[in-house]
């Protein structure tokens, strides 16, 4: 019996076999399996599609009165056709470096993993035009690439591409902590109306509404504090203002400016 | 047919002639692509159930039994087993794997931690039923590719193929 060494997947190929009389042909693997019933000293042909899934298989040919067995492998197919692209986070801070991680699995048309090396471009692209490249050559079938999130905040495309084979995954970017918080205040009745500058991160992107935002009025015999959720980019409030308090500001681990109130 | 050959192929998996030693197993030094580090447990995790896994696709091809691949397998791997005991049914044969070694290396771990990828060169013996009859046992070897993926409590086989070499 004369066995192909390798045969790509989807392709036609030919078993050959000597003697005489009849036989059986099988061609087994946990891929796929084949039999046919033969006649000895003929040329098997097996058309193309006949198999397709890759992996080594074992030919077995079983006449009257001996078996004869070979190995062979089947190939992936040559062009990729499938990118099993996993991309990670959906959704993240501006301004991360690395923060945007990507990573490639690639196939053919028939879910063969392509393990020869395959170069592999990532990009990230926003909506005003800046672009972030990268190559990545596959090594047994996967590749990886890292990106920084950008300055700006908007929804950017995550793409990896081999030739005309595109898959794209959507990455939003949103502003980071805030920076630079400030507030004024100012008299209103007997009570003290505070009210923050537009919250913007160090960026410059507005700070999504609802992100909390605490002012604290410490005083002499006690504290008070008030959270309150951005509403249009600010975040205002009236407390007490008592004489002598120290007012602050915060979000999160962010400090903004303090005020003291005399009457 | 179909029930005769489960049948079959089931009293073979009971009086199978080849051994169901213990394959051994030998881990090489993880040689990592990839940001992420592999935590041991992890690591150590995803190869034992991934050995594991032989023992899912040696019954469910000696019984010619799909389900048998669901605890270890799934989506292109599972589909593609699934396809090729259906086809061993309809021709009504079977065959039994036996891993005896396994020679193991984690190459990659997503950056997400979603994917991990091995290379096992393993040896393993065929043993081919054709109603009922043994026709050949055979001792191959061969370099697999296997992607796991996480699943509830374990790491599950995505991806399972012999890679030419």
């Amino acid at each position: 019996m004369s066995l192909p060494k390798a045969v790509e997947a989807g392709n036609a190929f030919s078993i050959q076999s000597t003697g005489s009389g009849r036989a059986t042909l099988y061609i087994v693997g946990p891929e796929q399996v084949l039999k046919r019933d033969i006649r000895l000293g003929e040329t098997t042909f097996f058309p193309s599609g006949s198999l397709y899934n890759a992996g080594r298989y074992l030919a077995v040919l079983t006449g009257d009165s001996s078996t004869e067995s070979g190995s062979f492998d089947v190939i992936p197919a040559h062009k990729p056709v499938n990118l099993s692209f996993l991309a990670r986070p959906s959704r993240l801070p501006v301004g991360l470096h690395d923060g945007i991680t990507g990573a490639v699995y690639v196939f053919d048309a028939y879910h063969n993993l392509i393990t020869v090396p395959t170069q592999v471009s990532f990009e990230l692209s926003n909506p005003y035009g800046a672009v972030q490249k990268r190559v990545a050559l596959t090594q047994d079938g996967a590749a990886w690439t890292a990106m920084d999130s950008t300055a700006q905040q908007g929804v950017d495309k995550f793409a990896a591409r081999i030739g005309d084979v595109l898959s794209a995954r959507v990455v939003i970017q949103v502003a980071g902590d805030p920076c630079g918080l400030k507030m004024s205040a100012t008299k209103s009745g007997q009570a003290l109306q505070l009210v923050t500058d537009p919250v913007r991160d160090c960026n410059g992107n507005a700070v999504p509404d609802g992100t909390i935002v605490t002012f604290t009025e410490a005083y002499s015999g006690g504290q008070s504090t008030v959270d309150v959720p951005l509403k249009r980019g600010i975040a205002e409030v009236q407390m007490a203002g008592h004489n002598g308090a120290t007012i602050s500001v915060a979000s999160g681990v962010v400090l903004g400016n303090q005020i003291r109130w005399e009457k | 047919m179909l029930k005769t050959s489960l049948i079959l192929c089931a009293l073979f998996a009971l009086a199978s002639s080849i051994g169901s030693a213990q394959a051994t197993v030998r881990v090489e030094p993880a040689n990592l692509q990839g940001p992420r580090p592999l935590p041991d447990q992890t690591g150590e995790a995803a190869i034992r159930d991934y050995v594991q896994s032989w023992q899912s696709l040696s019954a469910a091809f000696a019984q010619n039994r799909t389900d048998l691949l669901d605890p270890a397998f799934v989506g292109t791997a599972k589909d593609k087993l699934a396809q090729t005991i259906q086809q061993q049914v309809t021709l009504g044969i079977c065959t039994r794997y036996q891993d005896r070694s396994h020679d193991l290396q984690i190459i990659f771990y997503s950056p997400d931690g979603l994917s991990l990828e091995l290379t096992d060169k393993v040896e393993y013996d065929v043993e081919l039923l054709d109603h009922s009859r043994v026709k050949t046992t055979q001792h191959l070897s061969s370099r697999y590719v296997i992607v796991l993926t996480p699943a509830e409590v374990q790491w599950r086989v995505r991806v399972f193929q012999s890679a030419f070499e």
